[in-house]
């Protein structure tokens, strides 16, 4: 087991596991920029995909049931901006610290809370504590009893630090204020 | 007060993209594929150099070439890049632009009457900046089936003993045109023959796609001594405003351009120029963002202008196409005035780049994809409409 500290080991590229010639500065690299396209924007459509990538439609739907299969895709969701939507949402960011198992490291502890609806995302974190729980409810009170009933009590977690989001200026690469208007001349040389 | 203006300005004709503009301009809703620079707003790393040197106060002159150590990144720039050593103190200028360059390298090199030999379609500037200077230009037509190239063959059948200079400008403005190491051969041997002096402008040098490594004519034998390598940091690092360009060459031309730049110009702005550091030792990364970006759009515009029935190769650089609509049996204006009539799409007539560009139009990618996508739709249902005529 690896110890809890330092940086992960970079994973391999998956154009590299999955035979692609490698070339810089070109876009034939085509998984890797299959996949950056489709972080960007999961809606664009297949045929869009096969025009930008110089590739027939059924190749790209294959390279991304492949994507799909191997894991490496593990969904789509939409970005979304709560606030505009509502005032409720409560987003909780949880640094955890838990005693390590022998045998099983963090992994099953993790795991286990990774399971609750409440908890969004959670991360093996190196530094001062462990685990970062993202954990999202309706009100203050919800995610604190989470907190308090659900995460404190399980026996091998020290302590918990629960941090509130104020605001979102950025997720997942898309910046939630709108930059510089649009000024550029109409035609130019 | 006509008969004031003097002689060689006076009949420098109106520019053809200026006309095309200010028909756009009167337009609503137009969607733009005529534009010349890059849709990306500068990466944020070097616009918070640019703030940071504000910050510090750096509001003043510089040394009249640049600021040592942006000169000193210049050169270590087009030495990793380009494999061309210059001497940072003496062989480098940063200019206002590559268009402050080219203009001060002609006025630096030119006697009344010498002959300038330029590739056309080109760039709108070269003709008219080497009158300015007092210099004869001489247009060598590059053609489609040649993938707009320079031939050696049609370089060589104007060459006479007033020719000095080459100018070149691979990747091309508005073709695309790139030109591999083995098509640069032949030019340089012409080159050292007749002993000319090359100004290269290679402004689109790092916007060269499907994996190609763009050459510089500066690197062929005999060739750096009799070139001015001219680059800058508009198209690739999405610089344009901060008019960010140099000259490199050897020392006494860098010298006799100093003497112009001095009085015109004085110095490029400071905090641009600390600006253009930040792009230059931190901004790989981000120019091969933008690069992976024009590329993917190239590949879309090239097969959806294929499907319409407008035969248009793959060009390897910059951020145009250049679409042959003669199938179309429209003039290059003709098609670009009534493609924006009746589907709201602006594209520049070839012509506006010399009378070769006529039956081509050019399309800039360098606008969304969305944008491009529309676009194309609407093209697209002209050309079929244009056909039935």
């Amino acid at each position: 087991m690896v110890e809890n500290i330092g940086l992960p080991a970079p994973l391999a590229s998956p154009a590299s596991c999955l035979g692609d010639p490698v070339a810089p500065y070109s876009a034939v690299n085509f998984m890797e920029t299959l996949l950056r396209l489709l972080q960007q924007d999961a809606t664009v459509s297949r045929e869009d995909l096969a025009r930008q990538l110089n590739l027939p439609v059924a190749d790209v739907n294959a390279r991304i049931t492949a994507l799909e299969n191997d894991g490496v895709i593990r969904g789509y969701q939409a970005i979304v901006d709560r606030e505009r939507f509502d005032q409720n949402t409560v987003t909780a960011f949880i640094e955890v610290r838990i005693t390590p198992e022998r045998g099983g490291g963090f992994d099953r502890i993790a795991q286990r809370i990774a399971k609750f609806d409440q908890v969004v995302s959670c991360y093996l974190i190196s530094g001062g504590y462990d685990l970062l729980v993202v954990v999202q409810g309706t009100s203050l009170r919800e995610v604190a009893s989470f907190v308090s009933e659900k995460l404190s009590t399980i026996e091998s977690v020290i302590s918990t630090a629960t941090l509130f989001r104020l605001k979102t200026y950025k997720e997942n690469g898309a910046l939630f204020t709108t930059d510089t208007p649009e000024d550029r001349l109409a035609v130019s040389p | 007060m006509n008969d004031k203006i003097a002689a060689h300005v006076r009949d420098i004709p109106r520019s053809g993209i200026r006309d095309f503009f200010e028909i756009v301009q009167s337009m609503h809703d137009v969607i733009s594929l005529g534009i010349g620079e890059p849709d990306f707003v500068t990466p944020w790393h070097i616009r918070e150099a640019a703030l940071f040197s504000l910050e510090k106060g750096r509001t003043g002159y510089t040394s009249n070439l640049g600021l040592p150590k942006l000169r000193e990144a210049i050169a270590n720039y087009v030495a990793r890049k380009f494999h061309v050593q210059y001497h940072a103190p003496s062989e480098v200028l940063v200019s206002v632009g590559v268009s402050e360059a080219i203009d001060i390298a002609l006025r630096a090199l030119l006697n009344p009457g010498d002959e300038v030999l330029y590739h056309e379609p080109c760039y709108v500037s070269y003709n008219p900046s080497v009158t300015l200077a007092h210099g004869k230009a001489v247009s060598v037509p590059v053609h489609e089936k040649d993938n707009f190239q320079l031939r050696a063959d049609e370089l060589a059948k104007r060459i006479t003993p007033k020719s000095k200079i080459l100018l070149l400008n691979f990747p091309t403005n508005p073709t695309g045109a790139t030109m591999p190491r083995e098509a640069l051969e032949p030019i340089a041997e012409l080159c050292v023959k007749h002993d000319l002096i090359v100004l290269s402008d290679e402004i689109y040098a790092e916007l060269t796609y499907d994996g190609a490594e763009h050459a510089s004519i500066a690197t062929l034998p005999g060739m750096r001594d009799r070139t001015v390598f001219l680059h800058g940091l508009s198209k690739g690092w999405a610089m344009t405003g901060f008019r960010i360009g140099y000259a490199c060459a050897p020392a006494p031309l860098i010298e006799a351009m100093m003497k112009i730049h001095q009085y015109a110009i004085l110095c490029a702005p400071i905090m641009t120029q600390d600006a253009a550091i930040e792009a230059l030792e931190h901004g790989d990364a981000a120019v091969a963002h933008m690069r992976e970006k024009y590329e993917l759009r190239r590949n879309y515009i090239v097969s959806a202008l294929n499907d319409m029935g407008l035969p248009c190769p793959t060009p390897r650089g910059a951020f145009y196409v250049f679409a042959d609509i003669r199938p179309t049996g429209l003039t290059s204006r003709e098609f670009s005035l009534r493609l924006l009539e009746e589907q709201k799409v602006a594209v520049v007539p070839g012509t506006a780049f010399g009378k070769d560009g006529e039956g081509f139009v050019r399309c800039s990618y360098a606008t969304s994809l969305e944008q491009i996508k529309i676009a194309m739709e609407r093209m697209a249902r002209f050309v079929t409409a244009a056909g039935r005529k």
